[in-house]
């Protein structure tokens, strides 16, 4: 089955090809990260203006690498949330005029969906499984029993992770994005600081990382205020120290009490070398999967892969053309 | 004329019980501009308004999609305009500030210019790991809430 995926929920254009869940035939992203890098951070009409330009030229291209003409196409997954609500749009109305001109079945997916899903492209799946999904805008921990059945055991209780590391690199005097750059300096530096692990013991699996955020800032400011030394290296894995940690903690927790078979790490942050190295030295009895880095970022092949599923799930039930693009939206269903 | 209030919040509590005040006079269309250096508390005074009018959903950080859409006793729109501060605007946002819900948006002031003219606006100053300074200001029909805080507070 042809499965054309579309993804437009923040500041990628991305149209892909996929193959049964697995094959990837192509997958064009055109990012606008060089547009958005000014602003620190992405700016939604600006992405909106970026995606009107950019999506016929994608879906083009994606059709033309994988050598298809959209006869072939089986199905139209695509991203309905949550995201951006103009950006969404864009992808949910080019998607849906293809479905109309071609009489092609669509469907909405969950971006995070697609996020878990973009580990069925390289790996295999094997349930019960867990995945952790840390980027800008998520940090939760979903537990699967089987495909396509998704129940969100935890979630950050204020800011995400990507953005606690953006904050920090703002307190730090360090540019946008924060995650690869306190990444990287965190390398050289020592956890030195004693920054606390926010709810480590809170014995559930929720996050929050705003008071760990405060608690930096104000640490950094009475420093400033003594006139005291600051070594960035020093903050920036203090900090990441206290992130990984709680990260990590949670994961076995939950990889215990529901005995899963793999874990995924999946969204952006899966990107942190901290976060990779801390992983795979602290679980070894099972899987831990990163997607590739391809795969990391937003891209529509996982939402093709995650369209396959969903869809054979759901015994082939499509959306009709009163499909739209929401900007929160539960994953559970 | 302006009605301005100063408080000194000395804990998370003090958070709670400002948002519930100004929740009680919660009305459509009602815009809630609110500044502070980061980690000053803005989106926890965001989380208990929430609570307050009635939306079940945890309210968590709209900095990444800038805003983030919860249904309770009114629609709420949580914003946070921070990377606007060099546009000045947003034309997506238009809809919803001037839209039939309540308005909450962290960084108001740089989008101050498609604001309406009267909004209730507070300001967050950190003084300590817990206690905050703040500022409330508001005219016309926000002068009822900035009087209700400070019969609140002067009892």
């Amino acid at each position: 089955m042809y499965v054309l995926g579309v993804e437009t929920s923040c500041d990628e254009t991305s149209v892909s090809i996929v193959k049964d869940g697995k094959d990837v035939l192509s997958n064009v992203v055109l990012s606008q990260i060089d547009i958005h890098k000014e602003y620190g951070g992405v700016v939604p009409e600006i992405a909106s203006r970026e995606h009107v330009k950019g999506i016929t030229y994608v879906f083009d291209k994606a059709m033309n690498d994988a050598g298809l003409r959209y006869e072939d196409i089986d199905l139209i997954a695509v991203t309905k949330g949550p995201g951006l609500i103009g950006s969404l749009l864009i992808g949910v109305n080019a998607a849906k005029v293809i479905s109309l001109s071609f009489n092609i079945p669509i469907i909405g997916i969950h971006h995070i969906a697609g996020h878990i899903y973009a580990n069925h492209i390289d790996n295999g799946m094997e349930f019960p499984l867990l995945a952790l999904v840390v980027s800008g805008g998520h940090t939760e921990l979903i537990l699967m029993k089987e495909h396509y059945d998704f129940n969100k055991l935890g979630e950050t209780q204020d800011d995400a992770v990507g953005e606690a590391y953006d904050k920090i690199a703002r307190v730090l005097g360090l540019p946008y994005p924060g995650g690869p750059i306190v990444d990287k300096k965190a390398a050289h530096g020592k956890d030195n600081l004693h920054f606390p692990r926010p709810m480590i013991d809170s014995g559930d699996f929720n996050f929050s990382f705003s008071g760990l955020k405060s608690h930096v800032i104000n640490v950094h400011h009475n420093m400033k205020q003594r006139q005291e030394e600051i070594n960035v290296e020093d903050f920036c894995a203090s900090f990441q120290e206290a992130v990984t940690d709680v990260l990590v903690a949670k994961t076995i927790m939950a990889k215990e009490k529901f005995k899963v078979k793999q874990i995924i790490v999946a969204g952006g942050v899966a990107a942190n070398s901290g976060l990779r190295s801390k992983m795979k030295e602290s679980i070894q009895d099972i899987p831990v999967y990163f997607p590739k880095m391809a795969y990391c970022t937003d891209n529509a092949a996982m939402i093709a892969a995650a369209g396959y599923f969903q869809y054979i799930r759901n015994n082939k039930k499509a959306d009709d053309l009163m499909l739209n693009g929401q900007s929160r939206l539960n994953l559970e269903g | 004329m302006i009605l301005e209030v100063k408080l000194r919040l000395n804990s998370i509590i003090d958070t709670e019980t400002l948002a519930k005040i100004i929740a009680e006079k919660a009305f459509k269309g009602m815009i809630v501009g609110l500044t502070g250096d980061l980690g000053s508390g803005k989106t926890t005074f965001t989380k208990f308004f929430s609570q307050a009018i009635g939306v079940k959903d945890n309210l968590n950080s709209p900095t990444f999609t800038i805003l983030k859409i919860y249904e309770g006793n009114f629609v709420l729109y949580h914003m946070d305009v921070y990377r606007l501060e060099d546009i000045g605007y947003d034309f997506e946002l238009d809809d919803f500030i001037y839209g039939d819900g309540i308005s909450v948006i962290e960084w108001y002031q740089y989008i101050r210019e498609m604001l309406p003219k009267n909004i209730l606006s507070i300001d967050f100053k950190v003084i300590d790991e817990d206690a905050r300074d703040v500022i409330i200001k508001g005219e016309e029909e926000y002068e009822e809430i900035v009087k209700a805080i400070s019969n609140r507070y002067s009892n």
